[in-house]
């Protein structure tokens, strides 16, 4: 023991090494943040404001990944019908003029069996395209964004009746392009409010919705907990093994996306009750993608993420999109280069995770290919 | 398969051995309720479990009736720990406010009693492990007794079934192995036991069945039988002699020497084999399956990874380099004809072109610049008639599509492409595995032909004895990777029992 | 489980049902607009048009699935590089068919090593290969949007009039080489039915090129690897190299076609406008006939044909029933729904 000295200094050097690679996405990628925090020169209780209503507004969409890639369907490209269906009980109760927390209570109750209907046609979509689940769930909101166009722009008002002057377009049918939900804005977030002065900066915290997080949080945790989440990981590991042992893959891959979807749908509600307004064609598009680059920024990769790293990631990317668009008016004196500059770094970030990925699982094939041997 | 009837009793060890496609993993997926089974047409007859019928559409329902199986295949996740495996999918829960509820599934797990009933099932088949480390990394004999573990600790286990389990396993732990399973027996636990090894079934097993074809061709009993017997019965007796050959006379010289070959090819492995072929003879390379008789002609012609010393044509031959076997003169009629010899979706000239086109540039339009030379259609159609006229090619023509042809006529596509690279000498695996006995003769008439008459060197491995010694000059025998024996096709029964069996190896 | 299948006559089942619902709807479109008089012969005009516009951006996907590699999700990798050519060109002041080419020979040289590093990295990301392109090609535009903004060109037809820095979101090509293509032998059949030739002989003889490549060494090798891995190892034909090949042909006709594109269009389009373009383009060979694993000359042209069309006499046909704009919609709903149909049906026949 007394000559491990030099030994153990290795091993330690080792261990840290492997940490800092095996966490240097989040590391890198709070490295961008500060360095556009420092170089925009953003003051911190700016930065605070911001965070807190950001956080609060995406963290249940990011959640929504977790289940189906403990599930091993990968990251949920589909979570975009699950906000589309959050979006269509949004609409609804304006239209039916039911305000406040009984608006977002009745909004959230509606969305919920449009979200596990809609669920349960994706899980079944992915039952037919396995190993292609990802392109398939990305595809599947392109499609379901034109099923969407179609209803909300030709068939309210014609085929369907709905005959409210303020959200129909003048020429009788199809909705607006923005839905004012003023009447359900903020009935989460508002009814618990915690406001504070910092630096002369008023800061906000939707305390109630943070408790709604936390229980998404430890929901999750729960049901990975359970005789089900312990069937999902056996899954998401091998399928054929988890079929085997007599676990249910297709019927529980179905239950997956629609767990998955449904939090979409809420989680999209509760963004929106935060925003005030409703973009009908577009509130959802980028929905997917801004999830799934929060939760792999953290680390996370396309088969383990855990909740932790879906809190982080959400923290880590939505810093980045505050910072930089200032960053880039500092740096070049244009704001639209680090808006661009925000976009590719979303898209970068999916780009590497998914090449990671399919590298590691081909190779891992490899490598199971010569063990048998 | 057709017309197996079998029983197993309680406390007995019942040993079903056969080559493969002999009808043992059929019969293991039907007892297990596998669905590929039901996918495939399903099964007439019936499945009695304890006196009452019983028809399994899912594992889940094998497993519920207390059948258990411990896989050839390792069934295990490797991310999860030992006690979860064992566990996995009949884990200990606990009620909680949401399983009372929305059911059963979303109980929580009850993670002491999961480590508690490991415990116990690694202790009665002698694993000293802590039952809460991750199975990945672990040795491959610690798998196949979690494996075991799993099975023992299934309360209403009645019938363990054994699939090869003791091909991965090293000698001793295969030996614990067997003593487990004898264990589990006295215990009162009905076990099939699947497997290739011979000596294991007779140092175990209770009763033997022996399966052929789909059928049962012998019941030996394992206290007066021998493993030469049981050998035979798995082979089978040859059958007529297919063309009557001419030997030749051993003083040919050898136009392919190889020394010392090993070729790392999964479940065919090949070590250190010497063997010399001589011009114009066919040699037959025979042997049970998983031996590696398969191996050598994969190893020569690059598809696996083969070392050791080969020498054709009085020049050295560099192995692992497919595309020098080929311009060197040698050709593969390989046993994997779907994934290997045919490109199943394009025609059949195509097909029965490619590796000249590829090895010698054949069928192109003659230009100056080699890569701008264009396929030429007319000498690729006239070529392919002419096959199929000398092959005699069911077909609607030459251009129709090569995966709706019967199997026997896609073997010869297969031919009509070895045979168009014009060979020194040539290789054919299995040349009439999955097809139908008229057009085995023809294929098997084809390949002496082309010997007779074209001078091409022979090299045909196949698992049906008979076939072998009814074309072949010489039969050699593999046995665990080696060559056990080269025999003259007409020596006795037993010789070639014994060769298969591994025992001459040791006699000599 | 075995699913029952609908006994359905050989030929529809042969033909496919999506193509079968597609080809139905085009006819009542025509239909639709037969009855209702309107200008027939400018919308078989458009369509032809567009028909020559878009043809090589769907004709490069046929060397990626011929190839093995799949469905070129990653053709606005292909597509930058023809955007970097135009742009480089036009900064030059190259003008007409000289432009064209310049463009071309720019566009070809970048895709030819962009093609190469694309299809080693799809060589390392095997089974992924549509979701690592997808995001590639996300990644590759949003990445030469901030590219658009640095970028050191200075020719004042391009850049921002206010301020002067970074190109325009579109560059007109009035005056440079708006339609050289189009215009070249142009003829009209009957009144009001004008051929772009130029474009269609260009669209044409790339086809016929294609056709002959897959049909010397190289190309039968590229296809022979494609229908089996094991079948190509055994040839000794590298099936990495080949796929390789693919993906730099398709990545190189990408670039040309976008090059023709915006001639015809009159407009290069910068910034986010190739992000999605991959999509239709793939439900174009899709609608044709290809699958997944293969696809033809013939896929690619009565693809291009019938998608096309649609997207021409949607617009005009639907608008005198109702207002607003549904072909956006049409588009969305047909061509993701044709992609859908076809992920599903990998593996099968």
């Amino acid at each position: 023991m007394a000559r491990g000295g030099p030994e153990q200094g290795r091993v330690a050097r080792g261990l840290i090494g492997r940490g800092l690679l095996r966490h240097a996405v989040p590391i890198l990628f709070a490295g961008l943040c500060l360095f556009g925090i420092l170089v925009a020169k953003i003051t911190p209780p700016f930065l605070l404001s911001e965070m807190f209503v950001r956080i609060s507004r995406n963290s249940v969409l990011v959640l929504a990944l977790l289940i189906p890639i403990l599930a091993g369907l990968g990251l949920n490209f589909g979570i975009v019908i699950g906000a589309m269906a959050g979006q269509i009980a949004a609409i609804l109760i304006v239209h039916w003029g039911v305000p406040g927390l009984a608006g977002f209570g009745l909004a959230w109750l509606l969305a919920t069996p449009v979200a596990i209907l809609l669920g349960i046609l994706t899980g079944a979509l992915f039952n037919r395209a396995k190993g292609r689940e990802m392109v398939t769930g990305l595809i599947a909101g392109f499609f379901a964004n034109g099923v969407y166009q179609l209803i909300f722009l030709f068939a309210v008002g014609s085929i369907i009746p709905f005959h409210s002057a303020s959200m129909v377009l003048p020429q009788g049918y199809g909705l607006r392009n923005t839905v004012d939900l003023g009447t359900i804005q903020y009935a989460i977030d508002g009814l618990i409010p915690l406001r504070f002065q910092m630096q002369g900066v008023e800061i906000r915290v939707p305390i109630v919705s943070y408790a709604v997080i936390a229980v998404f949080c430890m929901l999750t945790l729960f049901f990975f907990r359970t005789r089900l989440g312990q069937q999902f990981r056996a899954m998401g590991q091998d399928p054929h093994v988890a079929a085997i042992a007599g676990i249910a893959v297709e019927r529980n891959r179905i239950v997956a996306t629609v767990l998955s979807t449904v939090l979409a749908a809420w989680g999209q509600l509760l963004f929106l009750q935060n925003i005030g307004t409703l973009n009908t064609y577009s509130s959802h598009e980028q929905v997917g993608m801004f999830a799934i680059a929060a939760l792999l920024v953290s680390g996370a990769t396309v088969s383990h993420a855990t909740v932790g790293q879906a809190l982080l990631g959400t923290v880590l990317f939505h810093t980045l999109f505050v910072v930089s668009p200032l960053a880039g008016k500092a740096l070049a004196g244009d704001a639209q280069i680090g808006e661009f500059f925000r976009v590719f770094v979303a898209y970068a970030v999916i780009t590497v995770a998914l090449v990671l990925h399919a590298w590691q699982s081909a190779r891992a094939a490899r490598e199971a290919r010569a063990e048998t041997r | 398969m057709k017309g197996v009837s079998l029983s197993v009793r309680e406390g007995e060890i019942h040993a079903l051995v056969g080559e493969n496609g002999a009808g043992k993993s059929t019969l293991m997926n039907i007892l297990f309720g596998m669905p590929v089974i039901w996918e495939t047409g399903g099964y007439g007859g019936e499945v009695l479990l304890g006196g009452t019928t019983a028809r399994f559409h899912s594992p889940a329902e094998a497993m519920e009736a207390g059948i258990g199986m411990v896989h050839q295949e390792f069934m295990l996740l490797p991310g999860f720990r030992v006690a979860e495996n064992i566990k996995l999918n009949r884990e200990p829960t606990r009620p909680n406010p949401a399983s009372k509820i929305l059911g059963r599934t979303l109980e929580s797990l009850n993670v002491p009693r999961m480590r508690a009933d490991a415990r116990r099932a690694l202790d009665s088949v002698g694993l000293g492990i802590d039952e809460w480390i991750p199975v990945a990394g672990l040795p491959v004999g610690h798998m196949q007794f979690i494996e075991i573990a799993r099975e023992v600790d299934k309360a209403n286990l009645k019938l363990l079934i054994f699939d090869e389990p003791t091909a991965v396993l090293t000698e001793t732990d295969a030996e614990k192995l067997l003593e487990i399973m004898r264990g589990l027996a006295s215990k009162g636990h009905a076990i099939l036991f699947i497997t290739h090894r011979l000596d294991e079934v007779l140092a175990v097993a209770d009763r033997i069945t022996v399966l052929r074809d789909g059928e049962i061709v012998g019941t030996p009993d394992p206290k007066s039988t021998t493993v030469v017997r049981i050998a035979e019965l798995m082979v089978g007796r040859p059958a007529a002699v297919v063309a009557q050959r001419r030997f030749f006379a051993p003083a040919t010289e050898p136009v392919l020497g190889i020394e010392h070959l090993s070729v790392d090819m999964p479940g065919e492995r090949v070590h250190d084999v010497s063997l010399a072929v001589r011009r114009g003879e066919i040699l037959g390379i025979g042997g049970l399956a998983g031996h590696g008789k398969l191996g050598i002609a994969n190893g020569i012609m690059g598809l696996y990874p083969a070392s050791g010393r080969v020498i054709f044509d009085k020049a050295l031959f560099s192995l692992n380099e497919p595309r020098m076997a080929l311009e060197r003169g040698l050709a593969f009629v390989s046993e994997d004809r779907r994934g290997v010899g045919l490109l199943p979706e394009e025609s059949i000239e195509l097909n029965i072109a490619l590796s000249a086109l590829e090895a010698h540039g054949r069928f192109l339009h003659p230009f100056p610049i080699p890569a701008l030379r264009v396929l030429e259609q007319r000498a690729l159609r006239t070529h392919a008639l002419e096959m199929i006229r000398a092959l005699d090619i069911r077909t609607t023509g030459p251009s129709q599509q090569v995966r709706r042809l019967s199997g026997g006529n896609q073997q010869k596509v297969c031919v009509a492409r070895a045979m168009t690279l014009e060979p020194k000498l040539l290789f054919v695996s299995e040349p009439t595995r999955g097809i139908d006995v008229g057009a085995k003769q023809r294929v098997l008439e084809i390949l002496t032909a082309l010997n007779r008459d074209h001078g091409v060197t022979l090299v045909v491995t196949s698992s049906e004895l008979a076939e072998l010694r009814g074309v072949s000059d010489r039969v050699a025998i593999v046995y665990r990777g080696k060559i056990a024996a080269v025999l003259p096709p007409d020596a006795p029964d037993a010789d070639f029992g014994l060769a298969m069996a591994g025992e001459t190896a040791q006699a000599a | 489980m075995p699913r029952p299948k609908l006994p359905l006559p050989g030929f529809i089942s042969e033909f496919g049902i999506p193509r079968l619902l597609i080809a139905v709807f085009l006819v009542i479109l025509f239909a639709v607009a037969v009855a209702t008089h309107m200008d027939l012969r400018g919308l078989i005009s458009d369509s032809i048009v567009r028909v020559g516009r878009n043809g090589i951006l769907v004709l490069a996907l046929l060397p990626a699935i011929q190839g093995g590699v799949g469905l070129n999700f990653g053709l606005p990798l292909g597509i930058i590089c023809g955007l970097v050519g135009a742009v480089i060109s036009l900064n030059a002041g190259v003008h007409g068919i000289a432009g064209v080419l310049a463009a071309t020979g720019i566009g070809v040289a970048l895709a030819i090593p962009a093609g190469a590093a694309y299809g080693w990295l799809l060589n390392r990301t095997r089974g992924q290969e549509m979701m690592v392109g997808t995001y590639l090609g996300f990644a590759i535009v949003s990445m030469m949007s901030v590219f658009w903004l640095l970028a050191p060109f200075k020719n004042p037809t391009l850049v921002w009039a206010i301020g002067g820095r970074g190109l325009r979101t579109t560059l007109s090509l009035g005056g440079i080489y708006d339609k050289v293509l189009d215009r070249w032998l142009r003829f009209e059949i009957v009144e009001g039915v004008w051929i772009p030739t130029g474009t269609l002989i260009v669209f044409g003889a790339l086809c016929f090129l294609v056709w002959l490549f897959f049909r010397t060494r190289m190309g039968i090798t590229i296809a022979a690897a494609r229908s089996s891995t094991r079948f190509a190892r055994a040839a000794g034909i590298s099936d990495e190299r080949t796929r390789v090949q693919a993906t730099m042909l398709s990545t190189v006709l990408a670039a040309i076609g976008i090059v023709v594109f915006s001639q015809s269009y009159g407009f290069v389009q910068l910034y986010t406008a190739p992000l999605l373009m991959a999509f239709p383009a793939i439900a174009c060979i899709l609608i044709g006939g290809a699958t997944v694993t293969r696809a033809t000359i013939g896929h690619v042209i009565v693809g291009t044909l019938l998608f096309q069309s649609i997207l021409t006499v949607a617009l005009p046909v639907t608008s005198q029933v109702i207002q607003g704009d549904i072909s956006e919609t049409a588009r969305l709903i047909i061509q993701n729904g044709m992609i859908l149909y076809a992920l599903t049906r990998v593996g099968r026949t």
